[in-house]
C-alpha cells in the first residue's frame, strides 16, 4: 500500500482544456461539479482508499521567525508566489497505476457545459514513515 | 487482560461459528464483536474458560444479528439450536482461514487486513492505526474484501505461496501505531509453519527471525537508521538468531530450496559474524545466485552487487552494478557507497545526494543525507 497526495491547483498547474473560471459557470453546472466531488470521495470511502480531502481558502500570508523575543514577520497576501494551492486528497492505494488512475478521475470532474475540465492535478507519493523491516544492505 | 491469549484464540473460535454454519462474513463480523466485549469486560471479570467464553458471546452476537435480518428468518430457524460440533473435520480449519484470508481475488491491501483481522485477531481500529488511514476505511476494506470472497468454499485447497506473500508484506510494514505490525507477523508465521509441511514456511518464519533478532540494533536512541555494518552486534537477539538458524538448517536440509529460504541463509551469514570484517560475502554473493536464479529479481541483482563489492573489491561491484536497471530505487545509493569504497568521494557524495532525492522513506532520506554531508564537510563548498 502506498499513499499518494492529489494537489489541486487554483493557479500554477497547466492551462486545463476547459478553461472557464468558476464563476462563469451557470449554477445547475457547479452543483453538477461539487456533486462529482463529494461522489467521488465517497466511492473512495467505499473502497477503503480515501484517508483525507481538505479545501483551502485562496487567501494566506507568508510568515517569518524574525529572531529572539520579536514577533513573525509576515507578508502576504502570497504578494510573489504563482502558485496556490486550492486542496487535496490524500488516498492509500495498491499502485501507482492505481493512483494515476484516480487522479484521472478527479480531472474529468464536469465544468463549463458540463464537459470534463480536464484539470492538471499534481499527484504526489507520500515518503514512507519508516524503512522496511527487511534491511538493505550497504546504504 | 491478556490481549496475546485473545489474538491467538481468534482464528479457533471464528472457525468454531463457521462449521456451525454461519457463513464467513457474519461469523467474522461476530467474533470481531466479541473480542470488542472481552476487552471491555474480562479486566473486572476475567473468564475461567477465554475461549469458551469468546465463542458463545460471538454465537449469541451472531444469533441476535441473524434475527435482527428478518430476510434471513428462515436460516434463523435453521440455526437457532446451537448444534454440537460436528466430527473433526478432514481440514485443519485455522489453515483454510489463512487460505482464505490470502485469496487470489483479493488485492494485497485486502488480503493484509482481512488475515491482521480475521486470523490475527486485531480490532479494525488497530489495523487502521498501524496503516495510519482512518477506521471507517479500513472497515471498508475489510468487508468489500469480505464480500470478494463470499463466494469462496471454505474447505477448498489453498496456495501457501499467496498466504507467505501477505504474511511477508505485514512484516515489512514494520512498526507504527501502538500494534507491532512484525511481531504479529512473526506469530502468524510461526503459526501456519507449524500447520503445513512447506519449507518455504520455515524459510519465511527463519527470514523473519534473523531479521527481527536485529530491530533493537537498527536505530538510534535519536530515531536514524543505523547500517548493518555500523550496528553494535552486542544487542542483536541471539535466542532469535539461534532460533531463526535451526528453523532454516532443518527447511534446507528438505532440499526444496526457494527464495525465502535463501534470502533467510543470507541473513544467517550476517548473523553468524561476530564482526561485520568477518562476514563471509564470498558466500553470501552464492547465495545471491541462488536467488537470482529463483526469483530473477532486479532487486536481487541489486544486493549482489554489494556483496560481489565486498567479496571482489569495490571495482567488481561497480562492475555487476552496471548490469542492473539504473532507475530501480536504491540503485543511486548502492552506486554511491560501491563509488566511496573505491576512493572516489566526489562522484560518491553527489550519488548519495541523488539517493537521496529518490528515497521511499524518511529515515533512509535522513541517512543518505547524512552520507552526501560526511563525504562534503571535507571538499570546499
Amino acid at each position: 500500500m502506498a499513499k499518494y497526495l492529489l494537489l489541486k491547483h487554483y493557479r500554477g498547474a497547466p492551462t486545463p482544456v476547459n478553461d472557464v473560471p468558476m464563476d462563469r459557470w451557470t449554477p445547475e453546472e457547479i452543483s453538477a461539479h461539487v456533486q462529482y466531488m463529494n461522489d467521488f470521495a465517497a466511492r473512495l470511502e467505499k473502497t477503503g482508499e480515501f484517508v483525507d480531502g481538505q479545501a483551502l481558502a485562496p487567501e494566506g500570508m507568508w510568515v517569518r521567525y524574525d529572531g529572539e523575543g520579536r514577533p513573525p514577520v509576515t507578508d502576504g497576501p502570497f504578494a510573489e508566489t504563482k502558485d496556490v494551492i486550492a486542496g487535496w486528497m490524500v488516498i492509500d492505494v495498491d499502485s501507482q497505476e492505481r493512483a494515476v488512475e484516480l487522479a484521472g478521475e478527479l480531472s474529468a470532474a464536469p465544468g463549463a457545459g458540463g464537459r470534463p475540465i480536464h484539470e492538471w492535478l499534481e499527484l504526489r507519493p507520500f515518503l514512507g514513515v519508516h524503512p522496511s523491516t527487511i534491511e538493505c544492505v550497504g546504504h | 487482560m491478556d490481549e496475546a491469549l485473545l489474538r491467538r484464540l481468534t482464528p479457533g473460535v471464528l472457525t468454531v461459528l463457521v462449521r456451525r454454519g454461519a457463513d464467513f462474513a457474519a461469523a467474522e463480523d461476530a467474533v470481531q464483536e466479541a473480542l470488542v466485549e472481552a476487552v471491555r469486560v474480562w479486566p473486572d471479570d476475567p473468564p475461567r474458560d477465554a475461549k469458551g467464553w469468546l465463542v458463545t458471546v460471538a454465537w449469541r452476537k451472531f444469533l441476535d444479528q441473524a434475527r435482527a435480518d428478518t430476510a434471513r428468518r428462515r436460516r434463523e430457524d435453521r440455526v437457532e439450536e446451537e448444534p454440537a460440533t460436528g466430527p473433526a473435520p478432514a481440514t485443519d480449519d485455522t489453515l483454510q482461514l489463512y487460505f482464505l484470508c490470502a485469496h487470489p481475488s483479493l488485492t494485497p491491501s485486502s488480503a493484509v487486513a482481512l488475515t491482521l483481522r480475521a486470523v490475527g485477531g486485531l480490532t479494525t481500529r488497530q489495523i487502521a492505526q498501524a496503516y495510519l488511514v482512518p477506521e471507517a476505511t479500513m472497515a471498508q476494506r475489510i468487508s468489500r474484501a469480505k464480500r470478494t470472497v463470499a463466494g469462496v468454499r471454505f474447505d477448498q485447497p489453498g496456495d501457501v505461496a499467496t498466504v507467505l506473500r501477505v504474511l511477508y508484506l505485514v512484516f515489512n510494514e514494520g512498526y507504527s501505531g501502538d500494534v507491532d505490525l512484525a511481531a504479529e507477523a512473526v506469530r502468524l508465521t510461526r503459526q501456519l509453519a507449524a500447520r503445513v509441511d512447506h519449507p518455504e514456511a520455515a524459510g519465511l518464519l527463519a527470514l523473519m527471525l534473523l531479521h527481527h533478532s536485529r530491530r533493537a540494533a537498527r536505530t538510534a536512541p535519536d530515531g536514524s537508521l543505523v547500517t548493518l555494518a555500523e550496528q553494535n552486534r552486542g544487542r542483536w537477539d541471539t535466542a532469535m538468531i539461534a532460533e531463526g538458524i535451526t528453523i532454516l538448517q532443518a527447511a534446507l536440509a528438505r532440499d526444496r530450496l526457494g527464495e525465502y529460504q535463501a534470502q533467510a541463509a543470507i541473513a544467517a551469514l550476517h548473523a553468524d559474524a561476530p564482526t561485520v570484517e568477518e562476514t563471509d560475502w564470498v558466500q553470501i554473493v552464492e547465495w545471491y545466485d541462488e536467488l537470482a536464479r529463483l526469483t530473477d529479481s532486479p532487486v536481487v541483482r541489486l544486493n549482489r552487487a554489494v556483496a560481489v563489492g565486498e567479496a571482489d573489491g569495490p571495482r567488481a561491484g561497480l562492475a555487476a552494478l552496471a548490469e542492473v536497471d539504473a532507475s530501480l530505487p536504491r540503485h543511486a545509493a548502492v552506486a554511491a557507497y560501491l563509488h566511496e569504497r573505491d576512493g572516489d568521494l566526489a562522484t560518491a557524495a553527489r550519488l548519495y545526494a541523488e539517493a537521496a532525492h529518490r528515497a521511499a522513506d524518511l529515515a533512509e532520506r535522513d541517512h543518505l543525507t547524512r552520507q552526501a554531508a560526511r563525504l562534503n564537510a571535507h571538499r570546499p563548498r
